[in-house]
């Protein structure tokens, strides 16, 4: 029997294992939107901007591990999910949204809501797909999911027009990919390996970058494994939060700009550092002359492109980081702590602190809140000074338990991304600790929580503007504030309410803990607003140009 | 430093589009790209000539392999190779200065493939030394217009760069 395009399209997805989809319905995608109501496993949720959509899916993939879907119609729809699609692609996440388009007869005439999204989103997808024959849809749904979570993982945007979509066709799922330009490669090179094996034998001062490459491929165990057996102190980058406990005595926690003293020392003194899924982004490594100056470098990577792009490996390794821990870990040497984590130990004395003038610290709530869930949550962030304090303060034990929008830092992620992240894990608690600026991004999402029985907490930490940025103008602008305190903001726990979200505003410490407790215990939504000073600066940080072992406050 | 590199891409709409979009969005250099389809009809041949250095080759490699329509990269060796470009150069041409025009194009093998009354149309194959000689020697007759190619070039000999082969 012969079922149309957009059918075929449902088809394709629940076939691959698809559970829930993020979108939001409009003309040219009327036909999917039409199947999609007939459809019987695929559970769509209707989010209050496609922006979100995609967000949500992003979410979702992180926590989840497997590909988020997100759909919008053309035009407006689609250019509504390119922050999303943009966000997903700096952090390598696999996602594969679908929009609509105009009929295909119609297509570069700038008819009502055409935009050519495949050209606008070419430079942030994996691939991506304007589909000319309805019969294609099968194989290209099939190669979507597959680039999009292969190799190094990434979004995939197919464009649907809206004829295409109307066409019947006769549906066969393809059982195999043949796709010829596109071959990831797992395996490491085993000459390479054993190079890998031995640096690591040999170095007197090894120090283990983690970064989100870790998370993706699933690696925390052979990381582990490989930091006990040779006592190598482990500092993840921010996409690397929860690839290493950060409770173990062997962590450094966060290295980078706005990272411990004591990574960035440890990473300045090493004399190898094992980069192990990260890419050595420019707020990781500060002024790149200054990295790690008397280190060799080995550089695991799937992705071949990264390897020599930032910083020079002497040992590079393109393969999937598990698999490649897995095989340096046969040739690596059990080591006993030496002088080097005696060292490490003295370094970890300089911690990094805050100063408790104000009534109330947005550090002391993120240790509080640290200490109340145990690591036992999933936190997602917005973007600015709260989502920096997040990384620094609070404890993660656990791999995708930390959701940020690290290299496109997209305020607005973190509430669409809980949403997202409560669908692939239903029984975690999950909390979005927001800036107000943030919030105000993309809060209309608290309906899409609320419609749906999703218990979502969200932490806000009301500065009445935007702190990150104004720390920037105190540093870079000799304190010329220039448009970030806010002249309004509306009152949020009214706002809350008004979406039928329990809140509560504290100001001072004395409140903390009772209202952490009513955080845990509301057994829906809660909005805990806490009212913070704009002038809290995040420390340590290291300034532009800087190496990252001269830090202010650290 | 000069690079040329080959280049098989599926013979896909949007290759064109998206192999240019990573030049200029990653700043790499193109100084000429020449596009058509090979012995086989799915697969389309594209010869870059990149500037820039062993960083910015490597680079230029390496994203372009990350393209999914993006077949095979393959680095042309001067030394191992044959390259040409074709060139169509109208140039003025009075009746008293025509035959010094002809003469020269002569030389260089070239082929006079239109004339009007006042200038010429002159075809001229060979690699970048010989065009760039010939439009040098042209130059003071008045080149009205000149239209290049861009450089093509095979391996020589019994190497080829295809999609069979494993590198
Ligand atoms: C979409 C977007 N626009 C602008 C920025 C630039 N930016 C980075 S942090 C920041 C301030 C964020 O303010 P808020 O969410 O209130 O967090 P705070 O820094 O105050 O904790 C801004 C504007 C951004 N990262 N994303």
């Amino acid at each position: 029997m012969k079922i149309t395009a957009a059918e075929a399209l449902i088809r394709s997805l629940e076939m691959e294992g698809v559970e829930v989809v993020f979108g939001y319905p409009g003309g040219a995608i009327l036909p999917v939107y039409d199947s999609l109501f007939h459809a019987k496993k695929l559970k769509h949720i209707l989010t209050r901007s496609e922006q979100a959509a995609a967000h949500a899916a992003s979410g979702y993939a992180r926590v989840s591990g497997r590909v988020g879907v997100c759909m919008a119609t053309s035009g407006p729809g689609a250019t509504n999910l390119v922050t999303g699609i943009a966000t997903a692609y700096m952090d390598s996440i696999p996602v594969v949204a679908i929009t609509g388009q105009v009929s295909t007869s119609l297509i570069g005439r700038d008819v009502f809501q055409e935009v050519d999204i495949t050209g606008a989103t070419a430079p942030f997808t994996k691939h991506n797909y304007l589909v000319k024959r309805a019969e294609d849809i099968p194989r290209i749904v099939k190669e979507a999911f597959y680039i999009a979570s292969t190799g190094r993982p990434g979004p995939v945007l197919i464009d649907l027009p809206k004829d295409v979509a109307e066409t019947k066709i006769e549906f066969k799922y393809p059982e195999q990919i043949t796709l010829r330009g596109y071959k990831p490669k797992y395996e490491g090179h085993p000459l390479q390996i054993s190079r890998a094996a031995e640096a690591i034998n040999k170095a007197l001062r090894p120090v283990i970058c983690a970064g989100g490459g870790v998370n993706s491929s699933g690696a925390e165990q052979e990381l582990m494994e490989l930091a006990e057996k040779a006592q190598i102190p482990v500092a993840t980058t921010l996409m690397g939060i929860g690839a290493f406990p950060e409770n173990h005595p062997l962590s450094l926690g966060m290295m980078g700009m706005h990272g411990t003293p004591y990574a960035n020392r440890a990473v300045t003194e090493s004399d190898l550092v094992i980069a192990t899924g990260a890419r050595f982004g420019d707020r990781l490594t500060g002024r790149v002359a200054g990295f790690a100056p008397k280190a060799r470098i080995i550089h695991i990577d799937i992705d071949p492109a990264e390897i020599g792009k930032n910083v020079k490996a002497d040992i590079p390794i393109v393969g999937n980081v598990k698999r490649v821990l897995e095989e340096i870990l046969k040739e690596v040497h059990q080591k006993q702590p030496t002088e080097w984590n005696e060292r490490i130990a003295e370094l970890k004395k300089n911690t990094f602190t805050y100063d408790k003038k104000n009534k109330l610290c947005p550090q002391e709530i993120i240790e509080e809140l640290s200490r109340r869930t145990a690591g036992n949550a999933i936190i997602t962030t917005e973007v600015g000074s709260h989502q920096m304090w997040v990384a620094q303060y609070y404890r993660f034990i656990k791999p995708r338990t930390f959701i940020s929008s690290g290299g496109l830092g997209t305020m607005g992620y973190g509430l669409p991304a809980a949403i997202g992240a409560k669908f692939a894990k239903p029984d975690e608690t999950v909390i979005n600790i927001c800036g107000d600026g943030s919030f105000q991004m993309n809060l209309a999402e608290m309906a899409t929580a609320v419609e749906n029985n999703l218990s979502i907490k969200m932490i806000l930490f009301n500065n009445q503007g935007l702190g990150l940025v104004r720390q920037l103008q105190e540093f870079y602008c000799k304190k010329r504030y220039s448009q970030v305190y806010f002249g309004f903001v509306p009152d949020f726990v009214k706002l809350a309410e008004s979406y039928r979200i329990p809140a509560m505003r504290i100001e001072s410490r004395d409140e903390l803990p009772g209202a952490i407790d009513r955080l845990i215990a509301e057994k829906g939504c809660f909005l805990l607003e806490c009212m913070v000073d704009i002038y809290e600066n995040v420390y340590p940080m290291v300034l532009n140009g800087s190496p990252i072992n001269e830090m202010i406050g650290g | 430093m000069k690079t040329t590199l080959s280049v098989l891409v599926e013979n896909h709409p949007g290759v064109l589009s998206r192999v240019a979009g990573l030049f200029s969005r990653r700043g790499f250099n193109i100084d000429s790209l020449a596009v058509g389809t090979t012995e086989n009809p799915d697969i389309s041949r594209m010869t870059i000539v990149v500037d820039g250095d062993d960083y910015i080759v490597e680079q230029v490699k390496k994203q372009l392999n990350k393209l999914v329509d993006v077949i095979k990269v393959s680095k042309i060796i001067p030394e191992e190779s044959v390259s040409r470009e074709l060139v169509l150069i109208k140039v003025d041409a009075e009746p008293q200065v025509r035959s010094e025009i002809i003469h020269i194009a002569e030389i260089f093998r070239a082929n006079i493939v239109d004339v009007s009354r006042k200038s010429m149309i002159i075809e001229l194959t060979g690699d970048k030394d010989k065009v760039t000689a010939f439009e040098e020697l042209l130059k003071p007759f008045g080149i009205k217009e000149l239209v290049r190619t861009g450089i093509i070039a095979v391996n020589r000999g019994t190497k080829t760069i295809k999609i069979e082969e494993e590198d």
